[in-house]
């Protein structure tokens, strides 16, 4: 095993061990702490994939942005009425069921790819941020505009949930 | 891959160089304090502390040797584990920042390039905007752990402070990145080196932009809005004491030491001395380590000047001003500058 | 400019920027700062006195007894706040690309950009307007 298989390899067990943490706990806060901790052992997987702008802005934007919104929103919420609401048996078999059939899904999915094929982009500059930019501002640039009609849209979104109460 | 083979000399030597850079930090906050009691005495036509040691240079030792003799009190209502676990974020994030600081070109030590950096990453950049995104998490956790409702009150005052100065920093920093190219602070710095003057001359607005959300990020007066005591009691580390306390009151002092560094790296030219060249590369190194010093210890001073000068801000002029009064300014100063450069090239 | 010396420093600092390994020093000072932090929290766990008494515990709320605790819903004010934050952050990220490749994409690349800017400020616009940001009422 050379380093990079360590890494991974410990990076791996973080990830999942922390996500799991992330829907075992009671406490939504901590919920939350551990889900930051899953997103950045992720953005260590995308730096060992060399994608480095990739890494970073998952850092900035899940951990940084959506994760702070999250914990305003738990902070702010009345946890004194910590009863859960929804603890129907049938509810949770029923999210069993769902989850196992997402799984079944993915797995199938993914049995057929030819990994080997996909080997050879790793390590290579493909994630850099220059290349990164050179691709979406010229290949992709109409889902980029496309992209900004989105937030609009959801801007609105938010100032019409915000403001109604 | 570039991982095959780790090269422990590279980690040794970069492991020194981690420890003395965080060294270095932890000192020059601890000394900000006193230096900060020192300016304000001055303002107000006082002496400043002057008991412990000569002019009081051992003050700072005394109030760090105060704060780990004191109790640690967790109060009854609060939430134990996060308790601890805020002002230890806190602290965390504002050692991290140092890492993709350039200090000073390379030493040559036995044959060897030591560059005084930690990490010359590609996003250097986006490094630090991800690290100061994650210094969110020390105040909101702390403020609502202790269960206070002045606490809770002005960490999400402080929250709702740091995340909308953020926005108009990252954009103040585009129009810097339009010139440079690149996001890393190695790069820019040789880069300044190479055109003779510094960024400032390019970006006076967007550095004054960035000047103003670093004064809001580290908390610092006139934006201490989470630490209002005519309103809030004493803010978000209310409940705190000990060495905790200590560190929340420590951290504010790196980020301004790590903000300052930032701010002479990026449109100070860092390290590099105009007019001067040293041929050997180690004293070279030292020169510019120490000139890079002098312009953070200035900003600092700057730092220091506005605090006791300026008074505190309201909360909806905090928000008006960040939101209404920056995002539109960096973003006009993003589109002139890209203009600006495109007309440039094109002729 | 080559009497500057720090010409000289260019090709070593910034040979192998493009490496992944530039991130393990970054790892390994995560590390030594979480050592930092958990040796004096240690430090002062140890030396201070422990004599904890009920008062002492207390919430302080400016010497009046606490009423309720602190887990109480807060303004709306600062969900929004919050919310459009992670709409803008995203946005700024987005220029950071175009910015390390404006040179090269030129004009139709500022263009591109350019409506990029426009929707984002019809959308500052809107929430100007409707007061979504106005922290006085």
């Amino acid at each position: 095993m050379n380093v990079t298989q360590i890494l991974f390899w410990l990076l791996s067990a973080l990830t999942v061990f922390s996500a799991l943490v992330v829907i075992t706990r009671k406490n939504p806060v901590y919920s939350v702490l551990w889900l930051i901790i899953t997103f950045i052992s992720i953005s260590g997987h995308y730096i060992l994939l060399n994608a480095q702008f990739l890494a970073v802005v998952n850092v900035i934007v899940y951990a940084g942005a959506i994760m702070v919104l999250f914990l305003f929103v738990i902070m702010l919420m009345n946890l004194n009425a910590d009863a859960e609401p929804q603890k129907n048996k049938w509810l949770q078999f029923a999210g069993v069921i769902a989850g196992g059939c997402l799984a079944l899904v993915i797995i199938a999915a993914l049995k057929n790819v030819d990994a080997k094929a996909r080997i050879a982009e790793t390590g290579s500059d493909i994630g850099l941020i220059e290349n990164l930019g050179k691709v979406l501002f010229t290949q992709y640039v109409l889902p980029f505009e496309i992209s900004s009609v989105l937030f609009l849209s959801a801007m609105v979104g938010a100032v019409v949930i915000g403001k109604k109460n | 891959m570039h991982l095959l083979a780790i090269d422990w000399i590279f980690l040794l030597e970069k492991l020194i160089l981690i420890v003395i850079i965080i060294s270095i930090s932890l000192g020059v906050a601890m000394y900000s304090t006193w230096w900060e009691r020192k300016v304000a005495a001055w303002i107000q036509d006082r002496i400043g502390p002057n008991r412990a040691g000569p002019l009081g240079l051992l003050q700072p030792l005394a109030d760090g040797l105060k704060l780990f003799m004191k109790e640690e009190i967790f109060p009854a209502s609060s939430n134990k584990i996060l308790f601890l676990l805020g002002p230890c974020l806190a602290m965390l994030t504002a050692m991290m920042t140092s890492a993709v600081v350039p200090w000073a070109s390379h030493l040559h030590i036995a044959g060897r390039d030591v560059p005084l950096q930690i990490a010359d990453v590609n996003i250097g950049i986006l490094y630090v905007f991800g690290v100061v995104s994650m210094g969110v998490y020390g105040v909101m956790i702390g403020g609502w752990a202790s269960n206070n409702k002045f606490s809770l009150m002005a960490a999400v005052r402080g929250a709702s402070q740091i995340i909308s100065y953020e926005l108009a920093m990252g954009l103040a920093l585009i129009a810097l990145v339009l010139h440079t190219g690149s996001l890393s602070l190695g790069v820019i710095v040789e880069q300044q080196a190479h055109q003779g003057y510094w960024n400032i001359v390019l970006q006076p607005l967007g550095f004054l932009i960035f000047f103003v959300c670093a004064l809001a990020e580290c908390n610092r007066t006139p934006f201490d809005l989470s630490e209002a005591e005519s309103e809030l009691n004493f803010g978000y580390h209310q409940e705190y004491s000990s060495m905790k306390l200590g560190f929340y009151l420590f951290a504010e002092y790196v980020n301004m030491f790590i903000s300052s560094v930032i701010m002479a790296t990026l449109y100070f030219g860092g390290y590099h001395i105009p007019f001067i060249h040293i041929a050997d590369p180690n004293f070279a190194a030292l020169a510019g380590f120490i000139f890079l010093f002098a312009k953070t210890a200035a900003f600092i001073t700057v730092f220091m000047w506005i605090r006791w000068t300026v008074p505190r801000f309201r909360y909806d002029q905090l928000m008006n001003l960040g939101w209404k009064g920056l995002i539109p300014l960096a973003l006009i100063n993003l589109l002139i500058t890209a203009v600006v450069i495109l007309l440039h090239t094109q002729h | 400019m080559d009497v500057l010396l720090l010409q000289a420093v260019k090709s070593v600092a910034t040979a192998d920027v493009n490496s992944s390994i530039n991130y393990l020093p970054i790892v390994l000072q995560l590390l030594v700062a979480i050592g930092i932090v958990v040796l004096m929290m240690t430090g002062t766990h140890l030396l201070g006195p422990k004599r904890k008494t009920e008062d002492k515990l207390k919430n302080f709320e400016s010497g009046i007894d606490a009423v309720g605790n602190a887990r109480q819903p807060m303004a709306i004010k600062y969900f929004l706040v919050a919310i459009l934050f992670v709409l803008f952050d995203v946005e700024v990220i987005f220029f950071y690309p175009y910015a390390v490749n404006f040179r090269a994409l030129g004009w139709e690349g500022f263009l591109a950009v350019l409506g990029f800017v426009g929707f984002f400020l019809v959308g500052f616009i809107y929430i100007i307007k409707k007061g979504a940001l106005s922290w006085e009422d």
